[in-house]
C-alpha cells in the first residue's frame, strides 16, 4: 500500500538556539494517504510538520541541517517561492484559528490573496471547499455570520475548507482535534477519510488511538529521533523496536 | 470578618475611590462651564479680538489650534503608525531596535517645553520656517510621537500571533497579513493612541510658544507659513499677561478649548465604536 513518496525528508536536524529538537530525521510520505507521526510530548511531530511548509521560517533563532524534497524538488533550495510552496503545502492547527470575519471571508481569504477576484469563481471555491470538509450542510445558510459564532468543531473543519480552498497537494494538520469533543472528533476524522483518496495527509494525531484509527502509514518519533516508520497497521500491532511497542502499549507517554 | 463582608468593603473602597477620580474632572468641568458659558456668544466665536483682547471673540484662536491639530495629524499619523508597524511587524531584536525603543520611551518623558526650544532651534531657525503653523505642527507632532508609535505598538503586538501563522499558511505574505487581518484588529488601540496624542497636542501652550504662537493677531492665519493665535496659549496671555481681563472671557475661552478638546475625544470614540463593530478584515 506504499504508494510513492510526494514528501521526502532527508537527515533533518533542527534546533532552537541550543535546544534540539530533531536528530538526523530520514522518513518518506507517500502521496495519497494518511501518514501519522506520534510520539510523547516533545519529540519533534509539530516541528517537523511545520518544516514541510516552511512555516518555521517565522521564528528566530534556529538551525537546520538536511532536505526535505517535495516531488523531488527541494523546498530549502535557494530561490523558491516559499509563497507558492505554502500555496501547495495546507496547515490546520490545534485549536480552531477562524480569522475575524465571517465564514465566507475565512474560505476566501487564501483565494483572494492568491489574486482571485471573480465572484462566481469564488462562491464557487465555497462550496467545494466547505462541502469537502463536510461543512457545507451546516453552514450553507450561515455563510455572513462571523466564523466565531460556530461551535468549535465546527471552527475546525472551516479550517480545514480554509486549506482546502487553495486546493493543496498536502494537507498538514497539527492535532487537529486536541480541543474537540468525540463527536466533533469523529466528524473531522471521516473528513479525513474523505479526503485521503485525493490529498496527501500528514497529521499529528492527539491519541494514540486516533493514531490507530486513522494511520495508512505511521512514524514514531521520540525525543527527536525518528524510532520506527511503517505501514500503520504494523507499526500498532507488531511493531520491531523495542520503544515503539512500549510506547503503542500503554508502558509509557 | 467573613469573606462576603471583607468583599462588600472591598468593592465600596473601590467604588469610592472611582468617585474620588470622577468628583474632580466634574468640579474642573462644572466650574469652567458655569462661569464661562455666559461669555459664549455668536460674536465671541466668529469675531477678532477687539480692544487689548478684552472685547470681541476669539476665532483667530479657534482656527489657530484647529489648523495645528490638523497639522499635527498630518505630520504624526503617518510616521507614527508606519514607525509601529516596523517595530512590531518587521524589527528584529537587535541593538539598534533597542536604542529606538529606548529613545521612543524617553522622548514621552521629555519637558513640552524642551520640544519647544528644540522646534525652535530646528524648525524656526535652522530650517528657516520661521515663527509658523508648520513650524509649530511638526514640533507639536514630535512631541506626540512617542504617545501615538508606543499605543500603536502596543495596538499591533496585542493581535494574537496565531493570526500572522495562520496567514502565512494560507500562502499570505506578511504585509498582506498586516493589511488584511493585523491592521483592521489593532485599528481601535491605534486610533485611541492618535487621539490621546492630537488631544495633546491641541491643549499644549510650551512647544507653541516660541515656534508659532502669537501674542495678539486679529487676522486669520494666511498660510503655513504664518504666525497665529491659538487657544491654549491665548488663555494663558489674557489670564496672566492682559490687566483688567474680565474673569468670564477668560472661562469662556477655557470652556471653548475644553468643548474642542472634548469633541475631539468624542469623535474619537464613535470612530473607533464603528470600527470595533464592524470588524473589517
Amino acid at each position: 500500500m506504499v504508494n510513492e513518496p510526494k514528501i521526502r525528508i532527508e537527515h533533518v536536524s533542527y534546533a532552537y538556539g541550543s535546544q534540539p529538537a530533531l536528530k538526523d530525521v530520514t522518513l518518506d510520505i507517500p502521496a495519497r494517504a494518511i501518514t501519522v507521526l506520534f510520539g510523547p510530548a516533545g519529540g519533534g511531530k509539530t516541528t517537523l510538520l511545520r518544516l514541510i511548509n516552511r512555516l518555521n521560517d517565522l521564528v528566530e533563532g534556529t538551525q537546520m541541517t538536511g532536505r526535505i524534497f517535495l516531488d523531488g524538488q527541494d523546498i530549502y533550495a535557494p530561490g523558491v517561492d516559499v509563497i507558492a510552496l505554502r500555496r501547495r503545502v495546507g496547515m490546520v492547527f490545534a485549536l480552531p484559528l477562524p480569522l475575524p470575519g465571517t465564514v465566507r471571508e475565512n474560505v476566501c481569504y487564501g483565494p483572494r490573496l492568491a489574486g482571485i477576484r471573480d465572484r462566481a469563481r469564488l462562491d464557487e471555491i465555497l462550496e467545494r471547499s466547505l462541502t469537502q470538509a463536510a461543512l457545507w450542510d451546516e453552514v450553507k445558510d450561515r455563510l455572513d455570520e462571523p466564523a466565531s459564532a460556530l461551535s468549535g468543531g465546527q471552527q475546525q473543519r472551516l479550517c480545514i475548507a480554509r486549506s482546502l480552498a487553495l486546493e493543496p497537494e498536502v494537507l498538514l494538520l497539527d492535532e487537529p482535534t486536541s480541543g474537540l469533543d468525540p463527536i466533533s472528533t469523529a466528524k473531522v476524522e471521516m473528513t479525513l477519510f474523505a479526503l485521503r483518496s485525493s490529498y496527501t495527509i500528514v497529521i499529528v494525531p492527539h491519541s494514540i488511538q486516533q493514531s490507530a484509527r486513522i494511520a495508512d502509514y505511521a512514524a514514531f518519533l521520540l525525543m527527536g529521533e525518528l524510532v520506527e516508520a511503517g505501514p500503520g497497521r504494523e507499526l500498532f500491532t507488531n511493531p520491531r523496536d523495542r520503544r515503539t511497542e512500549d510506547y503503542v502499549t500503554g508502558r509509557f507517554g | 470578618m467573613g469573606r462576603h463582608r471583607a468583599q462588600r468593603l472591598g468593592f465600596a473602597l473601590l467604588a469610592l475611590l472611582s468617585v474620588v477620580v470622577v468628583v474632580p474632572i466634574l468640579f474642573v468641568v462644572g466650574s469652567i462651564v458655569v462661569r464661562g458659558a455666559g461669555a459664549i456668544s455668536w460674536e465671541f466665536l466668529t469675531a477678532m479680538p477687539r480692544e487689548g483682547m478684552r472685547e470681541g471673540g476669539i476665532l483667530p484662536a479657534i482656527v489657530g489650534t484647529i489648523a495645528l491639530t490638523f497639522g499635527t495629524a498630518v505630520a504624526a499619523i503617518p510616521v507614527s503608525i508606519g514607525g509601529a508597524i516596523y517595530l512590531a511587524e518587521y524589527a528584529r531584536d537587535t541593538p539598534l531596535t533597542r536604542l529606538i525603543r529606548l529613545a521612543i520611551i524617553n522622548l514621552a518623558g521629555i519637558p513640552s517645553v524642551v520640544y519647544g526650544l528644540f522646534g525652535l532651534g530646528l524648525f524656526v531657525l535652522f530650517l528657516g520656517f520661521g515663527s509658523s503653523i508648520l513650524a509649530g505642527a511638526l514640533t507639536l507632532a514630535i512631541m506626540t510621537l512617542p504617545v501615538m508609535i508606543s499605543a500603536a505598538e502596543e495596538a499591533l503586538r496585542a493581535v494574537p500571533a496565531e493570526f500572522r501563522t495562520v496567514n502565512a499558511s494560507l500562502g499570505g505574505t506578511r504585509w498582506q497579513g498586516i493589511r488584511h487581518i493585523v491592521l483592521p484588529q489593532a485599528l481601535p488601540g491605534i486610533i485611541t493612541g492618535v487621539l490621546l496624542g492630537l488631544l495633546r497636542a491641541a491643549g499644549e501652550t510650551a512647544p507653541i510658544l516660541f515656534t508659532v504662537a502669537a501674542f495678539y493677531l486679529p487676522r486669520l492665519p494666511r498660510s503655513l507659513y504664518d504666525e497665529t493665535m491659538a487657544l491654549p496659549y491665548h488663555l494663558y496671555v489674557i489670564s496672566t499677561q492682559v490687566p483688567g481681563m474680565p474673569l468670564q472671557v477668560q472661562y469662556g475661552t477655557a470652556l471653548v478649548l475644553l468643548i474642542l478638546v472634548l469633541s475631539l475625544n468624542l469623535s474619537a470614540t464613535v470612530i473607533r465604536s464603528y470600527f470595533r463593530r464592524k470588524r473589517p478584515w
